[in-house]
C-alpha cells in the first residue's frame, strides 16, 4: 500500500502538480480526532507599549539624574539597567538607532509597516535631547552603556583624528536611509556589533567586531558611539540647541583645570588665550577659503557619490540577483545560486527582473549623489568649523558630542558640600 | 562684563530658534508618518514565511540569530493524508516504511510517528529538537501534500528589526505581517 502510494506521488512529481492533496483526507473508523495545529501568540502589543514608556522613564530619569540630582552613581546604575533590561531581556531590538532606518523604509514606501511604537522610539531621545542633550546615550542606549562599563585607560585622540572619524557616522548615516529607502535591507540591524551578546549568539563577524569594539573601548572612549553610530549625528545636531544641557559646574566655573582630563570623550574645551592666535586680515582670508572651498566640496561629494553609485547598489538582492542571472545567462552556466535557482523557479520573466534592478539602479543614482553632496557640505562645514576662533573664558562642555555620563562632576571642587553653590546648576 | 552677557544672550537665542525649528521638524515628520499610520500601516508586526514562496533552501536552520532557530518545522493536519510511506518523514530510497533511524529525512528525529488505524499515521513535530532545516518540507511538498511547511513561531522569535533569515531568504519568502494575524498556515486555520 505505502509503496503503491509512494509511486502515485512520483506520478504527481513528474506531472509537476501542486500541493495540497495529492492523497485525500482519510475517512477515520475509530473516532481519531484531529489535533489543531498549535500557534504561539508573539509578545503582546502592549508590551511594545511598556517599552517605549520604560525609554521614555529612563530617558526622564536620566535627565534628572544628570542635570538636577548630578549623579554619576546614579547615571552608572541607569547604564546597568539597560544593559539588563533593553540588552539581555528586550534582546536589543527595536532600538532608536535602528530605528532610522524603518522611519526612512516608511516615508518612502507606502506598504511599510510602521508601528506607532517605533515612531516614538525614534523621536523620543531627539526631543530629550533638544531640551536635556543626550541623555540618551549617557545611560539608556544599550549598545553605548555596554560600551560605557569598559572604559578603562582612555586616551586623548588628537584633534585631527577624532575629527576625521567624527565624518564617518554621517557616512553611515547615509548609507543606512539610501539602503532603507532602496528597500536593500537596514544595514545597520546587520553590522551592529554588540547584539550579538545581547542575544547569547551570533555570526561570528557580528562577536568578532563586538569583542573587538569593546577590547578597543578600554583604551579609546565608546568607540561605535562616536566614529560609526548613525543616530549619533541626529542626537549631535539636537543637543547642539540643547535648552538645558548638562554642565562641568553647578556654578561659575573658576577655572581650576581640574576637570580638564576627566572626559574620556574629549568634549570638555579649554579656555582659549585673550587674542586670536593670528591677525584679523589673515583669519579672515583663511575663513574666506574655507567658505569658498564648500561648495567645491559639494561637488566632489556628489561626483564621488555618483561614481560610488553601482557599488552601493551592489548590495541590494534585487540589483546582485539581476547581475547574477545576467552572468548565468551569458555563459550559459548551470550552476545556479541559491537565490538564481528560487527565481527561476517563480517562472518570473527575465526583463520584468531586469527592469527591476535598472529602476533600484536609478534611485541609487539619486541617492548616491545626494549623499555625495551632503557629506561634502559636512566636510565643508568642518572646515568652516575649523578657521573659526572664538573665546573660551572658561571650560566649557561640547554640547554636540557631550554624552551626558557625568564623569566630569565629581572632578569639579565648586559645589562640593559645603562649598559654594551646592545644589544648584546655572551657568554655562 | 557687560559685552560677555550681550554676547550670551545672542548665542541663547540664537540657540533658541535653532531649537525650536528642529522642534518643529520633528513634529512635522511625526505628522508626516501619523498620516501614514492612519491608513492602516500604524500596526504592530511580526515576522512570517509566506510557505507558498519558500523554496526550502535550508537557510533558515543556520541564518537565524537564535540557535536553534527560531523558525520550525509545522504541521497542518487538516491537509495531511496520514500516509504509511510518508515523503517528509522517510528517505527518499525508504525500502520498509518504518521508523527505523536509517529510514527517516529528519537529521534530528524531530518528525514522530504514531499509528492511528489502517492505513493511517498521525505525523507530529517536536520543536525541541526541530531545526528548521527544511528537509521534510521538501519532502512532503514533493511527494505529499504539503502539510510540512515552515513558521517562525513566535514563542522564539526574537522579533529582530531586520530579521536575519529575511536577509539572507533566497525566495523572498519572509515579509513583515500584522501582529493580529502572525501565522500563515496552509489549511487555512489560524
Amino acid at each position: 500500500m505505502g509503496l503503491f502510494l509512494y509511486l502515485f506521488c512520483l506520478s504527481g512529481l513528474v506531472q509537476g502538480a501542486e500541493p495540497p492533496s495529492r492523497f485525500p483526507k482519510p475517512e477515520f473508523e475509530t473516532g481519531y480526532v484531529q489535533p489543531l495545529t498549535q500557534c504561539p501568540a508573539p509578545r503582546a502589543a502592549y508590551l511594545e507599549w511598556v517599552d517605549v514608556g520604560v525609554l521614555a522613564g529612563a530617558l526622564a530619569l536620566t535627565a534628572w539624574l544628570a542635570i538636577r540630582k548630578r549623579s554619576r552613581r546614579g547615571i552608572l546604575a541607569m547604564t546597568v539597567f539597560s544593559i539588563l533590561y533593553f540588552g539581555f531581556f528586550r534582546r536589543g531590538c527595536i532600538c532608536p538607532v535602528g530605528s532610522i532606518q524603518n522611519v526612512a523604509a516608511s516615508l518612502s514606501s507606502t506598504s511599510f509597516l510602521l508601528p506607532w511604537t517605533v515612531v516614538l522610539l525614534f523621536l523620543l531621545p531627539l526631543v530629550f535631547a533638544l531640551f536635556f542633550g543626550r541623555v540618551f546615550c549617557a545611560a539608556v542606549c544599550p549598545l553605548g552603556a555596554i560600551q560605557d562599563v569598559m572604559i578603562r585607560r582612555p586616551v586623548r585622540l588628537p584633534r585631527v583624528v577624532s575629527g576625521a572619524l567624527g565624518l564617518i557616522p554621517y557616512l553611515a548615516l547615509g548609507l543606512a536611509i539610501l539602503y532603507a529607502v532602496t528597500g536593500a535591507g537596514f544595514v545597520v540591524c546587520r553590522h551592529d556589533p554588540f547584539v550579538g551578546f545581547f542575544r547569547l549568539g551570533g555570526t561570528v563577524t557580528m562577536l568578532v567586531s563586538g569583542a573587538v569594539f569593546l577590547l578597543l573601548g578600554i583604551f579609546v572612549a565608546r568607540p561605535y558611539c562616536r566614529f560609526l553610530c548613525p543616530y549619533s549625528v541626529l542626537l549631535n545636531w539636537a543637543a547642539r540647541f540643547a535648552a538645558r544641557p548638562v554642565t562641568i559646574t553647578p556654578d561659575e566655573c573658576v577655572n581650576c583645570r581640574l576637570c580638564e582630563a576627566s572626559c574620556p570623550f574629549d568634549c570638555i574645551l579649554p579656555t582659549t588665550p585673550d587674542r586670536p592666535p593670528e591677525t584679523r586680515p589673515v583669519a579672515r582670508r583663511r575663513l574666506g577659503w574655507a567658505v569658498a572651498l564648500v561648495p567645491a566640496a559639494v561637488m566632489l561629494g556628489a561626483v564621488a557619490g555618483f561614481a560610488m553609485h553601482t557599488v552601493f547598489a551592489a548590495g541590494h538582492p534585487v540589483v546582485r540577483l539581476a547581475g547574477r542571472i545576467a552572468l548565468e545567462e551569458r555563459l550559459q552556466m548551470r550552476e545556479y545560486t541559491l537565490e538564481s535557482e528560487a527565481f527561476r523557479g517563480t517562472g518570473q520573466p527575465l526583463a520584468q527582473l531586469d527592469a527591476e534592478a535598472r529602476a533600484i539602479l536609478a534611485r541609487f543614482r539619486i541617492g548616491s549623489t545626494v549623499m555625495g553632496g551632503v557629506l561634502g557640505l559636512v566636510v565643508g562645514g568642518q572646515l568652516v568649523g575649523l578657521a573659526l576662533w572664538s573665546r573660551r573664558k572658561t571650560y566649557e562642555i561640547d554640547n554636540g558630542n557631550c554624552l551626558s555620563c557625568g564623569r566630569c562632576f565629581e572632578y569639579c571642587p565648586v559645589g562640593r558640600p559645603g562649598g559654594k553653590g551646592a545644589g544648584q546648576d546655572h551657568g554655562n | 562684563m557687560k559685552t560677555l552677557n550681550q554676547n550670551l544672550t545672542r548665542r541663547e537665542f540664537l540657540r533658541g530658534i535653532g531649537r525650536y525649528s528642529l522642534l518643529g521638524l520633528l513634529g512635522w515628520l511625526g505628522l508626516t508618518l501619523g498620516r501614514g499610520l492612519r491608513r492602516g500601516k500604524g500596526t504592530e508586526y511580526v515576522w512570517q514565511i509566506d510557505p507558498e514562496k519558500c523554496t526550502q533552501c535550508g537557510r533558515c536552520a543556520t541564518a537565524c540569530v537564535l540557535s536553534p532557530s527560531a523558525v520550525k518545522c509545522v504541521h497542518a493536519y487538516v491537509v495531511c493524508g496520514y500516509c504509511n510511506l510518508c515523503g517528509g518523514y522517510h528517505q527518499p530510497n525508504t525500502k520498509t516504511p518504518d521508523t527505523a533511524a536509517e529510514n527517516q529525512l529528519c537529521p534530528t528525529a524531530a518528525l514522530r510517528r504514531r499509528f492511528i488505524e489502517e492505513p493511517y499515521y498521525q505525523y507530529d513535530v517536536d520543536e525541541a529538537l526541530c531545526i528548521g532545516c527544511a528537509k521534510c518540507v521538501k519532502g512532503c511538498g514533493s511527494f505529499g501534500n504539503g502539510s510540512l511547511f515552515l513558521q517562525v513561531r513566535h514563542d522564539r522569535c526574537a522579533n529582530c528589526n531586520e530579521c536575519a533569515i529575511a536577509a539572507q531568504c533566497p525566495g523572498e519568502a519572509f515579509a513583515r505581517v500584522r501582529r493580529s494575524r502572525p501565522y500563515r498556515l496552509r489549511g487555512g486555520v489560524a
